[in-house]
């Protein structure tokens, strides 16, 4: 079915739009405004009265600091662990081919399609076998597990879109491998890498479930966030956080989306 | 003197498939060479055996004087113009042409005017700030003409570079390349599948099938002396005659090709010759060509236009000068 551009849609329509997006949007204002609030034992609706305290009391509590310093830290850190893997693994299944290349596919992208229980259960019991304490670089393993799986997804369909004869192309013209690498294939796939890996470190930063499994004492940011609204006492300091934290990550989102769209206009116009 | 490429019993199997097989070739140079077969026979892993994007299974390659094997592509004085062309999407044109200079180390202000050079040489000057996918086809081809040609390489392979653009364009490439590569003196390696580009371009044809080379030999050898059946039907579809038809005309059991052109067709009345049915006709401008069946085998005629036609289906007589009767060396 074809509609004319010029042609505005039918009102009911409309309506139903705004009510779909409103419905996806509004819970997250309601956090904003909660934030605000004077009543810090529950959520009452409508806040009995409004205040700024709350931000001075989170910028003071040294556990909010430390989790998001370890969050910030694990998914650096995943991020990078998958941005090499993903790359290395999706040109490997890209450019050549080999006996079991269609498994490893799959293989790699399974722990995206894993219920997140399972991972962090296989996990668990994995580093209980094999006397793994947990530690920061077991939370970091278990996130770079669904980490990998974005930068390659990325990776591969930019793979699948530029043409092979490109890097035989730049061989040819007196590139060695490493060159080639820098000069041609980094910057077709330079894009894709950047939006697979904040899409990574998105990813990372607000997992919960396989946390749970592999994290001992340490405390992730959204870990610290449900323990926080189990306890009765400044509860606003949780909204305070989540909103700090949205606002923060909305820049480098928008960000990436606009410089992966312009990326794909450059890559498409080559063909 | 020393070849430009030389090819000695060089073989490329792929498992069980045997790309180019016992290959000899020698290739002088400032020679406009051609090599011509069907897609699979083997044509364009020679010329990516020339570039270094394959290895020899067995057998050696040289590339004036120098022994090519284990020699990566990038350290040899070679440079591909690819089919579709292979810009570098994210960078303009005149970074597309340095590219070569670039990695070699050249400094900024000599690449570009190394580059723009290039770039008039093949005429697009100016072209140098746009991207490649602002350009048409056969200006990219132009571009990535310069990029190769930038790097001032002893050999110039050419994958099938006027594939993709149309027949007007085709033929003003190909007066280009021609001139080009007499203007410049580099040797010249041009993959085609088409008969036409291969003889009006080349100084010499290697006709490849199956990964054999079944002739070498100029344009006209190739036309006018096939060695072989396969020779004689794909190089300009030659009327390939059986032994015993040739037998009966030239005393000899060979086979034998005879040119379309050489066949002249006359009414059935007109006495001697052979006796043979005009099945159909095909209007080509210039010349008409005709279909004919004589007693089984199957013929083709090329008469001008303008000729008096006999009607399809109508009874012919086909002569032709025993001296156009081309005897073939393979065995009857």
């Amino acid at each position: 079915m074809r509609s004319d551009r010029g042609q505005s849609a039918p009102l009911g329509l409309k309506i139903a739009a705004g009510c779909g997006l409103l419905f996806l949007h509004l819970p997250i204002l309601l956090i904003f405004v909660y934030a605000f609030t004077t009543e810090e034992k529950s959520f009452v609706w409508p806040p009995p009265g409004l205040t700024t305290q709350w931000f001075a009391v989170t910028w003071n509590r040294p556990d909010v600091w430390q989790a998001l310093s370890l969050s910030v830290r694990v998914a650096a850190i995943s991020t990078a662990i998958a941005l090499i893997l993903g790359t290395l693994c999706s040109a490997a299944v890209s450019r050549t081919k080999f006996f079991g290349r269609e498994t490893i596919s799959l293989l790699v992208i399974l722990p995206i399609a894993l219920p997140g229980i399972i991972t962090g259960i296989a996990l668990r019991s994995a580093f209980a076998l094999a006397d793994i304490p947990f530690s920061f670089w077991t939370i970091v393993l278990g996130h770079a597990t669904f980490c990998v799986v974005v930068v390659y997804n990325n990776a591969v369909a930019r793979f699948r879109r530029t043409s092979g004869s490109m890097i035989e192309a730049s061989m040819d013209l007196g590139a060695d491998g490493f060159q080639t690498f820098r000069h041609v294939v980094l910057p077709n796939i330079a894009t894709a890498l950047l939006a697979g890996g904040m899409l990574a470190f998105a990813l990372s930063f607000d997992e919960v479930i396989v946390t749970t499994f592999t994290a001992g004492q340490q405390q992730t940011l959204p870990i610290w966030m449900l323990e926080e609204l189990i306890r009765p006492r400044q509860r606003p300091v949780t909204n305070v956080v989540a909103m700090v934290v949205m606002l923060v990550t909305l820049l480098p989102i928008l960000f990436a989306y606009y410089l992966t769209r312009d990326g794909d206009q450059i890559a498409g116009s080559g063909k | 003197m020393t070849s430009a490429v030389s090819f000695q019993k060089v073989s490329r199997h792929f498992g069980s498939v045997r790309a180019v097989d016992a290959v000899d070739l020698d290739i002088t140079p400032r020679e406009f060479f051609a090599m011509l077969g069907p897609s699979g026979s083997g044509k364009t892993t020679c010329l990516r055996l020339i570039a270094g994007f394959e290895q020899p299974t067995s057998g050696s390659i040289s590339i004036f004087g120098e022994r090519a094997e284990g020699v990566p592509p990038y350290r040899r004085n070679v440079n591909t113009v690819f089919q579709d062309y292979a810009l570098f999407p994210h960078l303009n044109v005149l970074d597309n042409v340095a590219y070569g200079l670039m990695v070699k180390g050249v400094g900024k202000a000599e690449r570009h005017k190394a580059a723009e050079e290039a770039l008039s040489l093949v005429r697009l000057p100016g072209y140098g700030a746009r991207r490649p996918g602002q350009l048409s086809g056969g200006q990219r081809q132009r571009v990535a003409l310069a990029r190769a040609l930038v790097n001032q390489p002893k050999v110039l392979l050419l994958d099938e570079p006027l594939g993709a653009l149309d027949l007007k364009l085709r033929e003003n490439m190909q007066e280009e390349l021609k001139s080009l590569q007499k203007a410049l003196g580099i040797t010249f390696v041009f993959v085609t599948h088409d008969q036409g580009e291969a003889l009006s371009m080349a100084d010499r044809v290697a006709v490849f099938n199956d990964g054999k080379i079944m002739q070498i030999g100029t344009p006209e050898d190739i036309y006018q002396r096939p060695k072989t059946r396969f020779v004689a039907d794909f190089v300009g579809s030659s009327n390939v005659l059986p032994p015993d038809f040739v037998q009966r005309y030239s005393g000899q059991h060979r086979w034998a090709s005879l040119r379309p052109e050489s066949i002249r067709v006359g009414r059935a009345a007109s006495g001697e010759g052979v006796a043979a049915r005009l099945v159909s006709t095909n209007y080509l401008g210039a010349t008409t060509k005709l279909a004919l069946d004589a007693d089984g085998l199957k013929l083709h005629a090329i008469v001008p236009a303008g000729t008096a036609l006999p009607v399809e289906g109508e009874a012919v007589v086909l002569t032709f000068n025993r001296e156009h009767l081309h005897l073939m060396d393979e065995p009857a």
